[in-house]
Formats: C-alpha cells, structure tokens, sequence
C-alpha cells in the first residue's frame, strides 16, 4: 500500500476535485446513454467530460507536485492539450452530423432544413 | 485518500461502461464516433487516477499519447464523414 504523506488540507483539496470531476464526467457520459437525440447527446459528454477530466488532472497536477517537490509540467501539458482540442472534435462531429442530415427532437426550434437537395 | 481513488475510478469505470452502451446502439455512425472520442477522455482519467493510485508517476505520457491519438481519429473519421476524404 502506498503512505501518502500529505498535509491534511492538500488531501482535502485533492480528494474534492477528484470527487467532483468524476461526478460531472458520470453525469456526462449518462447524459450521452440517455438523451434521444445526436444534437443533445453532444452537449454531455464534451462540456462535463472536458470539466470533469480538467477537474481530475489539476487534483493530480496538485498531488504529483507535491510528491515530486516541484511543478509536475507534464499533467499540465495534458490539460492544455485537452481543453484546446476537445472543442475542435466537437466541432467536427457537430458538422458530419449536419452533412449526414441526421434528424432532430420534434420540438427543437431554428432547425435548419434537413431535407435533400 | 486511496479510498477516494478507488471510488473515482468507480465512476469512471460505470461511465465507460455507458459509453459502451451507446457505442453498441447508437443509431447512426456518429454516435459511435462521439461515443469512441467519451471513451478515450475517460480512459486518459482512468489512467491518470492508476498513476496516482501506484504512486509511480511515470504514466503521463501514456495519458498525453492516448489523448493524441484520439483526437486525431475523431477528427480523422469526422472529415470523411463530411468530405468523403480526409486529405483531399
């Protein structure tokens, strides 16, 4: 078993984004099996996943700085690459879904027009 | 705190189980796209939390490969669904 020797507030501080980001990432990825359409379904799990999993990797950003007695620079690396990029294949996936002509809830307002050409 | 882990990793692990589901259902091809992207941002959480559960702190660049290469799949998949290319 590993001794975490750690003051008790940075375990606190620690362990609460931990808990925190995995919940908003749960609550996402339920979001992602539950919701009945491709529009809504791509709202969950790109905003709670990018908070959840920015939430988990500066509660490990914190731990490993303490553990290694210095700024860890390879978590925060991780962090930026994935708030820049999360966006981005959102993006991408919101258009093919448009190109596909993928259909829409029936009570969505401002739907663009769907039907062929 | 390695009980907080273990419960994180929990979550996370009924969470890639739902991502699972829908990448078995999903009705159209994009969903299995959205639900394979929700996979790889929870499986880099996965491996970040094994790290810090081992106290080895050498993981970061699985962590920081798997997040390269998920990104350019997405996107890779993603653009021949709209160009029907991915480099024209």
């Amino acid at each position: 078993m590993i001794v975490i020797d750690m003051p008790g507030y940075l375990q606190v501080v620690v362990a609460t984004f931990l808990l925190f980001g995995a919940l908003v990432a749960l609550i996402g990825s339920w979001g992602l099996a539950k919701l009945p359409d491709f529009y809504t379904r791509l709202h969950g799990p790109t905003k709670a996943s990018t908070l959840g999993v920015g939430c988990i990797l500066i509660g490990s950003l914190i731990y490993f700085s303490h553990q290694h007695h210095g700024v860890s620079v390879q978590e925060a690396l991780v962090t930026i690459f994935l708030f820049a990029t999360a966006p981005v294949s959102a993006h991408m996936m919101g258009k093919a879904a448009l190109r596909r002509r993928l259909p829409g809830v029936a009570r969505t307002r401002n739907m663009p027009d769907l039907s062929e050409k | 705190m390695i009980t907080v882990i273990t419960i994180a990793m929990t979550l996370f692990a009924i969470a890639a189980l739902l991502n699972l589901y829908r990448l078995a259902v999903g009705p159209d091809i994009v969903d299995r796209i959205l639900a394979l992207d929700t996979l790889m941002i929870n499986s880099i959480a996965l491996i970040v939390l094994a790290d810090m559960r081992m106290g080895l702190g050498v993981l970061f660049e699985l962590a920081l490969l798997i997040a390269l290469m998920g990104f350019v799949s997405t996107v890779a998949m993603s653009k021949y669904l709209l160009r029907g290319d991915v480099i024209e």
